[in-house]
């Protein structure tokens, strides 16, 4: 029950924050900060500090309770430690959300908190949620107050943008819904009940043939989500449009969604399909990586130019995962964790940038390190994680899935690996046309280094950052091979 | 008794309608266009009584009644909006009135 | 001294620098000039302090010292990468060029950047480079190693544009950090490769079992050390990737000193004489690295012969330099490359910090052009700078005399290398000679050029540094045997080479040739010595200027990968996937205009739709019925 606690907890401090907002201003925030805080301590100690030794390492159902019981949907949700980690992060990141829209948010604020903690409660239960009905359920309460959060309080153009997400996502989960609905009926053609229950669905032998359209119909929802070249252009719209906390969270959390289903759906509902698939899925990934950094480079939007890097950084996720290899796995798993934190880091500073100029062009900017040495600090530091830099969480990561990609596709590896050098070029891009060169003072007054509040922020994510960087075994050893037996027998069964 | 063959009464109904047709079209003042749709409907109905007394039938009157109770009750409402649209927009322009435009 | 005692000494070492930065980067405007310094030279102090303890420690019965901290990542069962350090007699020799000339260059640093504004930062920098090159030299696998060589990368970047306003100065720090980003991703692919082939990524391991697994000449220890080269000309400023090191002059003297002329840019160097037992299976690839480093050698050479500015000449000298050691790798004179990696540190250490002190009095000065008489201007520098060219031209008794010949001597008879690169390695010297008595009469001879008054700087410390220097490069020399003896075990693989066979001759062109090379500078260029205008006119016939442009390789990349790539990206802006996709967007809205545009709002028009519609209607009908009843 300890999800679904947490779930409803969110929710209903979701609308405590909303109505707050409308007796007392500025009450709201504090509200969704303290709950958020509270339910992060409470599932630390639920999960991770309890006397029960659960073992994580595999599925553990949680709760399964009727809910439409005329066609077998479920609520059940249940546990790993995959996406126990990503639970985690999107605590982490709510709480990080809620701080950089403190004094952002100046409109409807009551409703602007309500859209946050409802789409963080729809995160969750995505990661969360095995009965397929409710997985898509879960699926389509993230996007809605997503689509909100970016249309009401976005930036200019914000209504395309969200439309713009709005029907990319809902277009690639109609796939997705096809799919679920057709295993269910293979379900109910070979055992007489429907079902959408995920390990019902283990246990299913499906032909090839279907097996590979239906992994191709979740594959084209995910991709889109993670987002994969060619359908990531939602993405940069999204991002730059969005409010600071929206791009924390879309960068943050939203996109590992895609990652999370290509992993526990794609590749372990249909293995031999996607290992069949996995040589174009390794394409696109190498072309997602390549393509992402030469654009990022090509930018002249602060966050336009990380939303690129972002598809970038995806490629190297679905790289490693349809290398079907152990390190690349881990490789992976880490990149989602690392690049969650980066990309939190660097849109939060856009974030900041923006509160004090009013613009994320990057020719506007420069030279901003004088007058704020600190932000200049972790803005360099930042972008040296978006570059891989050794030290920090996302060189394990690549490093990772790319030690592992290669025992697998060679060539492949090594068209990716150019990447570290354009990644190299945008970092550089990004941080020396904000915080060298000189100061544009015919346009700009003045700039203050970060307040307490934003300091906070910025440690807290590049202490991570760090920690992880000298010590990745603390999410790695999770994932040790006891739990990825299932990639391992996949190799074996696929004859790759 | 001379009869006059169906032919001709159905080319003088079908002129009129023409003519009704025409200048629904081509009028823009609405009042003209009410006018004009009451010779459309007047030519409708001389092609019922036409086709009645051939077919010695009593349907074509019915119809002539049917018709002339719809054109009285069509220009009621008609000169009612007909009232409106004056007041409203000093004019009876008919192509005035596009609010429905796309 | 306990095992203990020492293991806690040598994990020890690079923390001193790392609390330094911490310290002074989170304190930073808040600290004054006597507390920043005094914390960061105090750190380099205890740093060079328990180098030389450790140091002391090596000997034939403990041969090597390492020291576990925590396992980084697992990659396999067998295969745990650590953060550890591992101390050999060749790592020995990196700390100690490392910390000990660090120490020097912070001092002088102190001194030489007091005035600036931002004090801390760079000291904390300079810090921070100590700790990712000692991480570098230390690491006992190759992603240690390989943080370290990103890192001293980040540092280099960081202190080249440490004058960030200037537009230039950005730019150069950009260049230096993406030219050798090229390298380290070769480098990186050369771990894939590593790591697939044997499974192992430890140093020491992979030394070990390189020619269990592999027979000399196959491919992959082929492709691996044709990678790791590529990590290696990358850094250490070799052919093709040498072309970021002239531009990164534009940092601060103490930084060009420490990092593009002592530490950072023989890491290349470094990194191949760590990885010997890989390229000992890779002759091609050996010979590879001798041509490299020849090539290297005679092109920045001739680019050094016309410099106008002194901190150029002295980085394509490094760049030259360098290249001895990378001939001197490649012919599998691997100790006399280290040796010479040692000597160079002091002298060029030298070099660049007088060349800095002269600057300064110069205010700023660094247009060769525009110096002239110093000897008798600036005695204690202008003699210090002698002594660092006099090292550089390997006279006989300097250290560079020793270490040169060294490697010169060991090139004829050796297998990868041969008659040809001996060749180039005279013709080497001739040139380091010739552009180093260009150097010296430009500087030194001749009359005054400069209107400013000298402002001699009176600073101890600047002194102090400068002369612990000169005193290391006049008498490193004498290291040599204390080097060879140690370091031999560590190279134990390599073939000696047979020395025995040369011809007597060889050795007494090699001493001559700098000889001839100061007699022909002193002929050729006599207008330098003793000039007695006010104004020297430069040449710019179109020889010159291509040599002073770094030999066309600028322009070249420019026009090959530059520009092209900005290109695409400029014409990419859009995203053209982008475009594809909203093409759909547009196709709707499209129709949507065409449908919009018939609901006009206009009555008569619909009344007139209608009519003719239900023409067209009945005339189809008729069309019918005539068909059927044609039928019937």
């Amino acid at each position: 029950m300890t999800i679904t606690l947490v779930m409803c907890f969110i929710f209903v401090s979701a609308c405590i924050a909303w109505f707050a907002e409308g007796i007392k201003e500025n009450s709201g925030r504090y509200v969704a900060l303290l709950s958020m805080i509270a339910i992060s301590i409470y599932l630390v100690f639920a999960l991770l500090l309890s006397e029960s030794s659960v073992d994580y390492s595999q599925l553990q159902i949680l709760t399964r309770l009727p809910w439409i019981a005329h066609f077998n949907i479920e609520y059940a949700l249940a546990l790993d430690y995959l996406s126990i980690i990503l639970v985690f992060l999107t605590l982490l990141l709510a709480v990080i959300c809620i701080l950089v829209s403190w004094h952002e948010i100046k409109t409807k604020v009551g409703f602007y908190y309500f859209n946050l903690l409802a789409s963080i409660t729809g995160i969750i239960g995505v990661f969360t949620a095995i009965d397929m009905f409710l997985f898509f359920f879960f699926w389509e309460v993230m996007l809605l107050p997503m689509t909100a959060l970016i249309a009401i309080w976005g930036h200019e153009n914000r209504h395309f943008a969200a439309i713009k997400f709005f029907i990319f996502t809902q277009v690639s989960s109609l796939l997705m819904l096809v799919a679920i609905i057709v295993m269910s009926v293979l379900h109910f053609q070979q055992t007489g009940r429907v079902s959408f229950f995920y390990q019902d669905w283990l246990a299913l032998d499906v032909p090839f043939k279907t097996a590979y359209y239906l992994m191709l119909g979740f594959f084209i929802a995910f991709a889109v989500k993670l987002p994969s070249v060619p359908v990531h252009s939602w993405l940069p719209d999204a991002h730059t449009q969005a409010p600071t906390a929206g791009s924390v969270l879309l960068a943050g959390v939203l996109l590992k969604t895609g990652a999370y289903g290509l992993i526990r759906f794609v590749l372990q509902l249909f293995p031999d399909a996607s290992s069949n698939f996995a040589p174009y899925a390794a394409v696109l990934g190498v072309v997602s990586i390549l393509y992402g950094a030469k654009m990022a480079f090509a930018q002249q939007d602060f966050k336009r130019l990380v939303a690129y890097s972002s598809i970038s950084h995806m490629g190297f996720v679905m790289l490693a995962l349809f290398s079907f290899n152990t390190i690349a796995y881990q490789g992976a798993i880490l990149t989602l964790v690392a690049h969650g934190l980066s990309s939190a880091a660097l849109f939060s500073l856009a974030g900041m940038i923006y509160k004090r100029i009013h613009s994320r062009h990057l020719p506007d900017m420069g030279g901003f390190w004088q007058h704020a040495p600190r932000m200049g600090g972790f803005a360099l530091a930042f972008a040296a994680a978006a570059f891989g830099l050794p030290g920090l969480a996302n060189f394990v990561a690549e490093f990772l899935s790319l030690v592992g990609t290669y025992q697998v596709y060679p060539i492949h590896t090594m068209l990716a690996a150019l990447g570290l050098i354009g990644s190299a070029i945008y970092g550089m891009v990004l941080f020396q046309n904000s915080f060298q060169g000189s100061f544009p003072s015919t346009k700009i007054a003045s700039f203050k280094d970060l307040s307490i509040r934003e300091f906070f922020v910025c440690s807290l994510l590049l202490s991570l950052l760090i920690v992880i960087g000298f010590y990745p075994d603390l999410i790695l050893n999770l994932f040790n091979h006891s739990h990825i037996a299932w990639l391992t027998d996949d190799v074996a069964g696929a004859g790759l | 008794m001379s009869v006059i063959p169906l032919e001709h009464i159905l080319i003088l109904a079908s002129i009129l309608f023409v003519i009704g047709f025409v200048g629904v079209i081509v009028r823009k003042n609405t009042l003209y266009i009410l006018m004009s749709l009451e010779v459309m409907l007047n030519a409708v109905g001389v092609a019922f009584i036409g086709a009645g007394s051939v077919w010695q039938q009593a349907d074509g009157q019915v119809m002539f009644i049917l018709i002339l109770t719809l054109a009285a009750a069509e220009v009621a409402v008609g000169l009612a909006l007909l009232l409106q649209m004056q007041t409203r927009f000093k004019s009876l322009d008919i192509d005035l009135l596009s609010k429905l435009k796309g | 001294m306990d095992e203990s005692m020492t293991t806690l000494i040598l994990t020890l070492l690079p923390l001193y620098p790392l609390v330094s930065f911490l310290l002074l980067i989170s304190l930073a405007t808040r600290l004054s000039w006597t507390v920043a310094a005094s914390i960061s030279v105090g750190a380099m102090v205890l740093s060079a302090l328990s180098s030389m303890l450790v140091i002391n420690q090596l000997s034939v019965d403990t041969p090597i010292i390492t020291s576990q901290l925590w396992t980084w990542f697992t990659l396999s069962p067998s295969e745990e990468i650590n953060i550890s350090f591992y101390l050999d007699a060749l790592s020995a020799v990196m700390i100690g060029v490392v910390t000990g000339v660090g120490l020097l260059i912070h001092i002088f640093a102190a001194a030489y950047m007091k005035e600036d504004e931002n004090f801390t930062r760079f000291m904390a920098y300079m810090n921070l480079f100590i700790v990712a090159m000692l991480l570098l030299v230390l690491a006992d696998n190759l992603v240690l190693l390989y943080l370290g060589w990103e890192g001293v990368g980040l540092c280099s970047f960081l202190l080249i544009g440490f004058w960030y306003q200037e537009k230039a100065n950005v730019l150069a720090a950009r260049k230096a950090f993406i030219v050798t980003r090229v390298g380290d991703t070769a480098m990186a692919i050369g771990l894939f490769m590593l790591f697939k082939e044997t499974g192992l990524l430890t140093i020491a391991d992979i030394n070990q079992s390189a020619n269990i697994s592999w027979n000399v000449g196959d491919t992959q220890p082929y492709w691996i050390a044709l990678l790791l080269l590529g990590g290696a000309v990358g850094k250490s400023a070799q052919l093709p990737l040498q072309t970021w090191l002239p531009d990164a002059m534009a940092g601060p003297t103490p930084v060009s000193a420490l990092i593009h002329a002592a530490t950072m840019v023989t890491a290349g160097v470094y990194l191949i004489a760590r990885m010997h037992g890989v390229f000992l299976l890779a002759p091609e690839v050996m010979g590879y690295v001798a041509w490299v480093g020849a090539l290297t050698l005679l092109l920045a050479g001739g680019a050094a012969l016309v410099q106008t500015d002194i901190k150029r000449v002295l980085a394509y000298s490094t760049m030259s330099q360098i290249g001895y050691m990378m001939l001197s790798l490649g012919a599998g004179a691997f100790s006399a490359g280290v040796f010479h990696l040692m000597t160079h540190a002091f002298f060029k250490a030298l070099l660049f910090l007088t060349a800095g002190a002269i600057i300064l009095a110069l205010h700023h000065q660094q247009n060769l052009y525009k110096m002239g008489g110093l000897l008798k201007r600036l005695p204690f520098e202008a003699s210090l700078f002698t002594i660092g060219l006099v090292c550089l031209m390997a006279l006989p008794g300097s250290s560079g005399f020793f270490s040169k010949e060294a490697i010169i001597g060991q090139l004829w008879s050796s297998e990868t290398a041969g008659p040809t690169l001996w060749w180039c390695a005279i013709a080497g010297a001739l040139l380091t000679s010739i552009y180093s008595c260009r150097l010296f009469f430009l500087a030194f001879l001749g009359s005054s050029r400069f209107s400013v008054p000298l402002q001699s700087s009176s600073s101890k410390l600047l002194q102090l540094s400068l002369l612990v220097l000169a005193i290391l490069s006049v008498f490193g020399g004498l290291l040599a045997n204390l080097l060879d003896i140690n370091l031999a075990p560590v190279f134990a693989k390599a073939a000696i080479i047979d020395t025995s066979t040369q011809p007597d001759w060889l050795h007494t062109v090699a001493i001559a040739t700098p000889f001839i090379g100061i007699v022909y500078a002193w002929i050729y260029y006599a207008n330098y010595r003793v000039s007695n205008h006010k104004t020297l006119v430069e040449s710019h016939s179109v020889l010159t200027r291509f040599c002073q442009q770094g030999l066309g390789f600028d322009c070249l990349y420019h026009y090959l990968l530059v520009k092209p790539y900005c290109l695409l990206a400029k014409f990419n802006r859009r995203d053209i996937f982008d475009q594809l996709i909203m093409l759909n967007a547009w196709y709707v809205t499209l129709c949507h205009d065409i449908f919009v545009s018939s609901q006009h709002g206009k009555l008569r028009w619909y009344a007139a739709a209608i009519g003719l519609v239900t023409l067209l209607f009945l005339l189809i009908l008729n069309i019918d019925g005539f068909g059927s009843e044609a039928s019937l």
